[in-house]
């Protein structure tokens, strides 16, 4: 039964009316533009950007003011934007090979042709905060020094000769490419569809499933072979030109994880791979998402599954914030009717199990 | 042979345009006072595409996540048609982009598209490049060895 309820429209209209004059806070304090959020809380905009899946940072900066900072919230509002949108096609698929990279570095290579570049990295600071940034005062101008224009190779594409590290990935031949966005998940994944699940996925989520695999569920013994963070062009097919329109470039980090294997029934001895792309600079969850892949590829490579991690339905299924968040928070919209039913419910289960007692208690006797 | 330089060179010139600056492209168009009457054909009009990447890199591609992209199609009195493609949703930006490559069909124009429109852009684009390049270079680590003891 459906029983419809009127009534709080009043509440909501005024409820909508006080969130936006929170949201603006004390009036005497300038209000944000999206540009300052942009450029000095980008680290955030890039979050909303890949767990919201559309790349554009005016609009996550606006997502995230909307949503007064709430990250999941701002994916929320990224993700329901995206369905007024219509799709115009896709890529052709990039070549991380020739980033303008903004930083690369190798845990398992230290001379590479290339080198080592640490860029606008957070690593080695010393975590102390810095009062000098309240008060608002201008950086110093970063050092330049010549560039060599060099290639930058992947070290994957270094390593791959004597097979001791296995090829990129591939999926079965003659598959068109998955696209979770169009098709709902059908279990088993191939690599390709899981990839864009955890590409979206919540960082949150697949850190903790990222540390569960070096904490013992499901060791791999991970090494970063090459995270690389920059700007790549992509280029679109179009029926009107003769020639892939190039679109201009995005922003991606890219991490190479591999991962020590000892062999099984199904592949040699040799060093498997975990693969991450992420759009903007989120190094972290480029990390966490090439270790659960490694994870997840657990029935390609023939191992036995024995860890969370390695799970692909559970993985993949509670991976979108927005998914999990819309379940979880559905629970405090009113459910009047349906607990009424329960209450009713317990009521007669309660009388059943006492009249039940009272007939037990007066056959005994 | 001809026909395929001719679209390199479109192709180049779209790039420099769709990374563009919305605010720099507009100003120097309305410096330039190439503006001349059209008909919109399509748009400008923003959607999503899909943006792929490769399994390790070099793999099968899979799709990593969509962008917004703004395209138009423009077309002159004479009958020549342009077209625009360029991330974001800079609807001004696209039309004008379109509106470039339509009048780039036109040789005797094209001097002037170039002097005055691409090559400042391309210049200010390489010129942010080459400062992305020298500020992470300067980020490089120089490994040198420590020697301990006598020998």
């Amino acid at each position: 039964m459906y029983v419809a309820v009127k009534g709080g429209e009043a509440a909501i209209r005024n409820a909508h009316r006080l969130l936006a004059d929170k949201r603006r806070g004390d009036r005497s304090v300038p209000a944000l533009r999206l540009d300052q959020i942009v450029e000095q809380l980008a680290l955030g905009v890039d979050r909303v950007m890949a767990e919201g899946s559309l790349y554009d940072r005016e609009l996550a900066a606006l997502a995230i003011t909307q949503a007064r900072g709430d990250m999941i919230e701002a994916v929320f509002l990224v993700r329901a934007f995206r369905t007024t949108l219509p799709r115009f096609g896709y890529t052709r698929a990039a070549d991380t090979g020739a980033m303008l990279v903004e930083r690369r570095i190798s845990a398992t290579y230290k001379d590479m042709p290339g080198g080592q570049l640490l860029g606008p990295t957070f690593d080695y600071t010393h975590r102390l905060l810095e009062p000098e940034i309240a008060a608002g005062l201008d950086p110093e101008t970063p050092e330049s020094r010549e560039a060599d224009d060099g290639a930058m190779p992947r070290v994957t594409d270094i390593l791959a000769h004597e097979e001791l590290i296995e090829e990129d990935g591939a999926v079965p031949q003659g598959k068109p490419v998955a696209d979770i966005s169009r098709e709902a998940l059908e279990f088993p994944l191939e690599r390709d569809a899981r990839l864009q699940a955890l590409a979206r996925g919540d960082e949150g989520f697949l850190l903790a499933l990222a540390y569960s695999t070096q904490r013992g569920y499901a060791r791999s013994h991970p090494f970063v072979g090459e995270i690389r963070i920059g700007e790549i062009d992509f280029e679109l097919d179009v029926p009107e030109l003769p020639f892939p329109v190039p679109l201009g470039r995005i922003q991606v980090t890219e991490c190479q994880m591999v991962n020590q294997f000892k062999g099984s029934a199904k592949a040699p001895p040799q060093f498997t791979r975990g693969y991450g792309l992420v759009f903007g600079q989120s190094e972290r969850k480029a990390m966490a998402m090439s270790l659960c892949d490694r994870a997840l590829r657990t029935s390609e490579l023939g191992e036995d599954i024995v860890a969370p991690a390695q799970d692909e339905e559970f993985v993949i299924s509670h991976s979108d914030n927005v998914q999990a968040t819309g379940f979880v928070e559905h629970l405090k919209l009113p459910h009047y009717v349906d607990f009424q039913a329960e209450l009713d419910l317990v009521r007669r289960m309660r009388a059943e199990a006492r009249q039940a007692a009272t007939e037990h208690k007066e056959a005994a006797e | 042979m001809r026909e395929g330089a001719d679209e390199q060179v479109r192709q180049a010139n779209m790039a420099t345009l769709a990374r563009a600056p919305g605010e720099r492209l507009k100003a120097l168009w309305s410096d330039a006072k190439l503006e001349t009457e059209h008909k919109i054909v399509r748009g400008p009009e923003t959607g999503l595409v899909t943006v792929r990447g490769r399994i390790g890199g070099g793999g099968s591609p899979f799709n990593v996540g969509e962008v917004t992209v703004t395209r138009a199609t423009v077309k002159l009195a004479g009958g020549a048609v342009g077209h625009s493609y360029a991330l974001g949703r800079d609807k001004e930006k696209s039309r004008i982009a379109a509106l470039f490559d339509a009048l780039w069909q036109d040789e005797s124009l094209q001097p002037r598209l170039a002097t005055e429109v691409i090559k400042p852009l391309a210049r200010e684009l390489e010129a942010a490049d080459t400062q992305t390049k020298e500020q992470t270079a300067a980020t490089r680590v120089d490994f040198f060895t420590m020697v301990r003891g006598e020998d």
